[in-house]
């Protein structure tokens, strides 16, 4: 771990939708993680498991029918979650971007690209229009655009080159701090690997944090320094890659990495987790893998576990774990 | 497809939509029942066989419908000569363009002021969603589109001639016909406000209602998420991002009114008496005056065909992925 202090820390987040039918769907629980200056952090679970509300709710763009009910968001010692909106809007993008999934969708198809990322340069007040024009140029080269294409419409680039175009602009204002919510999606294998590539090429080149929400632990483990994994809102585990991926203590963790194949034993089978992730709305009572875990005894059905720290920044919520440690 | 090879593709189509119309045109004026030549002699039954067959000869009646009737049609059309109307005994189109600018003024102005009102409420309905001003402007919005345009004409003439003292129908004063409507200007405008009241109400739900349902669809998309999160407030967001691609239905619907403009006033222009095409098109039809109204047809039908060539090259501008479909 690194000694610095956290560029970006979530304390006890927690963060409810509003269902139409008048119900509450507690979408994140009391999730909290770091992440420290240039550092990658790899946040993988299910879908519907909070990845995408949880960067949501750091840059305060849920939708309406969202409320962080509780928790800090720190950036650099400050809670976003406290100022105002128009000081909100100076932090997006020029500190914390997001490279959006699925970037067809993600880009303004009567707009054109070079527009696009200029548009967020003169937003932020950053430089008059002919260095911003330069920057965007730069921007497309970077990323592995001619920046001749810069007048072209979303519709007339191929899927890798859109999802290029979105990181060109998600650094357009020179962020600390990257969210990339499943970059890869709906791209082949090929262009895939070119992606994550590209993203790891920028995050050295320029000392980026950078937040991956996936649920590829193939991509985690390749790319990331610390992993997060999110479970039913909740976050089940989090620590190192090397120390979770080599020795996984939370039971969703273990049969999660049991489910992905692994070229050095390419004949076994791959597990499979029975059931379904828990609806947020009709949440079981106790801790909420209880229902799937093969591990879970009577206590997981009533109590919810607290997050056990487990030395060297690994954490994970499970009862077992709370046992072993009070029998040292 | 570059956008040259894309106009060229709409003008064909339009042009065959045109000789479509045409053809359609010439023959549903054939089969109506009844006979042109007791039309326009009425209820004079005293004129003798001879002057009745005189008559048909005249108007070229006598000979075969095809071909002979339908191509010296057509030659006339083709010459911009669109016959004689039978109960005014001027030439159609003279008719037709002395009371299309009229049809015009009224439409128009009553156009513009619900396109604007319309889309403006629309907006404000659309991003305010689920509150008191949406549901207030929705409520609204649904009873001014359902309302029978000659009810809400008649209430409307009603109340502004009694509490409000306008004049109940025509375009200017009795003592001011005749002189040139620039001139008279102020008479004009106090006549035009009830009719052209009447039409704002009645496009105004319309419009309102699609770009209401156009930009909740729009805001809902990730553009939408991804402008939000460069920082952009949402009045920037609504502006740069939300309205453009909101307003393309809307340019849609602006083109098929505005094809509409000539007959879309019938109800209004009857029921305030106002001389336009309207008007003109309902004493055509009870005087079974076929050449005023088939000349009637062909100029709504030009109309609608300009009108939506007009929107697909007005589409290529605002989005650019038209011309690549």
């Amino acid at each position: 771990m690194t000694s610095t202090e956290p560029l970006l820390s979530l304390r006890h987040l927690s963060t409810e939708f509003s269902t139409t039918d008048g119900t509450v769907a507690r979408a994140l629980e009391d999730v909290s993680f770091d992440v420290h200056p240039g550092q990658t952090v790899g946040l993988v679970g299910e879908s519907g498991c909070g990845k995408t509300t949880t960067l949501l709710s750091i840059m305060r763009l849920l939708p309406v029918t969202a409320r962080i009910t509780s928790g800090q968001v720190l950036f650099n010692g400050k809670d976003l979650l406290a100022l105002s909106e128009t000081d909100m809007r100076r932090y997006r993008w020029k500190e914390l971007s997001i490279v959006f999934q699925g970037a067809m969708n993600a880009l303004n198809p009567v707009m054109t690209i070079g527009e696009q990322i200029r548009e967020a340069i003169i937003l932020h007040d950053l430089m008059d229009k002919t260095h911003a024009n330069r920057r965007v140029n730069e921007l497309l080269d970077m990323v592995g655009i001619a920046p001749s294409r810069r007048d072209q419409y979303p519709h007339e680039y191929s899927g890798g080159m859109r999802q290029r175009a979105m990181i060109a602009m998600a650094l357009a204002c020179q962020p600390c701090l990257l969210f990339a919510d499943e970059p890869t999606t709906a791209l082949d294998v090929m262009v895939q690997a070119q992606i994550l590539e590209l993203l790891q090429k920028i995050q050295r080149l320029l000392g980026l944090a950078v937040v991956l929400v996936t649920h590829d632990l193939g991509v985690v483990a390749e790319v990331c320094d610390t992993v997060v994994v999110m479970y039913g809102g909740k976050v089940a585990e989090n620590g190192p890659v090397d120390e979770v991926y080599n020795a996984p203590q939370h039971p969703y963790t273990q049969r999660l990495l049991e489910a992905f194949p692994d070229l050095n034993r390419p004949a076994g089978s791959l597990a499979v987790i029975p059931g379904t992730p828990p609806r947020l709305n009709a949440l079981p009572p106790g801790c909420r893998f209880a229902p799937r875990c093969h591990k879970a005894f009577e206590r997981c059905r009533v109590e919810a576990p607290a997050e056990t720290d487990l030395g060297g920044g690994h954490t994970a919520a499970c009862h077992l774990l709370e046992k072993a440690e009070a029998h040292q | 497809m570059n956008r040259r090879d894309y106009l060229l593709r709409k003008i064909f189509f339009s042009l065959v939509t045109l000789a479509v119309v045409v053809v359609l045109n010439f023959l549903l004026f054939r089969v109506l029942p009844g006979d042109p030549v007791r039309a326009v002699i009425g209820r004079n039954v005293r004129i003798s066989a001879d002057t009745q067959q005189a008559l048909r000869e005249q108007f070229g009646l006598d000979r075969p419908v095809f071909p002979d009737q339908f191509l010296t049609a057509l030659g006339q059309w083709a010459r911009g000569n669109l016959g004689v109307s039978w109960s005014l005994r001027k030439p159609v189109s003279e008719v037709l363009l002395a009371k299309l600018g009229n049809t015009l003024l009224l439409i128009g102005l009553g156009q513009i002021l619900s396109i604007i009102l319309g889309v403006a409420l629309g907006l404000l309905a659309g991003w305010k969603r689920k509150t008191a001003v949406d549901v207030g402007a929705l409520t609204f919005s649904l009873i001014a589109w359902a309302i029978p345009t000659f009810w809400l004409g008649i209430i409307l003439l009603a109340a502004g001639s009694t509490w409000l003292g306008l004049p109940t129908g025509g375009i200017v004063s009795p003592s001011n016909v005749g002189k040139p409507l620039y001139t008279v200007l102020p008479d004009v405008t106090h006549h035009l406000i009830l009719p052209t009241l009447t039409l704002t109400i009645l496009y105004m739900g319309e419009y309102m209602l699609i770009m209401r349902s156009s930009i909740m669809e729009v805001l809902g998309e990730d553009y939408i998420l991804t402008a939000k999160a460069k920082g952009m407030s949402h009045w920037q967001v609504l502006r740069k991002h939300a309205l453009k691609n909101a307003m393309l239905p809307i340019v849609t619907l602006i083109a098929i009114n505005l094809g509409f403009t000539v007959s879309g006033a019938i109800y209004v222009e009857t029921v305030f008496s106002y001389d336009g095409l309207g008007k003109m098109f309902q004493t055509a039809l009870v005087k079974q005056d076929y050449p005023l109204l088939q000349g009637a047809f062909l100029l709504l039908a030009v109309s609608v065909i300009l009108a939506n060539f007009l929107a697909d090259i007005l589409y290529t501008y605002l989005d650019p992925r038209v011309k690549a479909s």
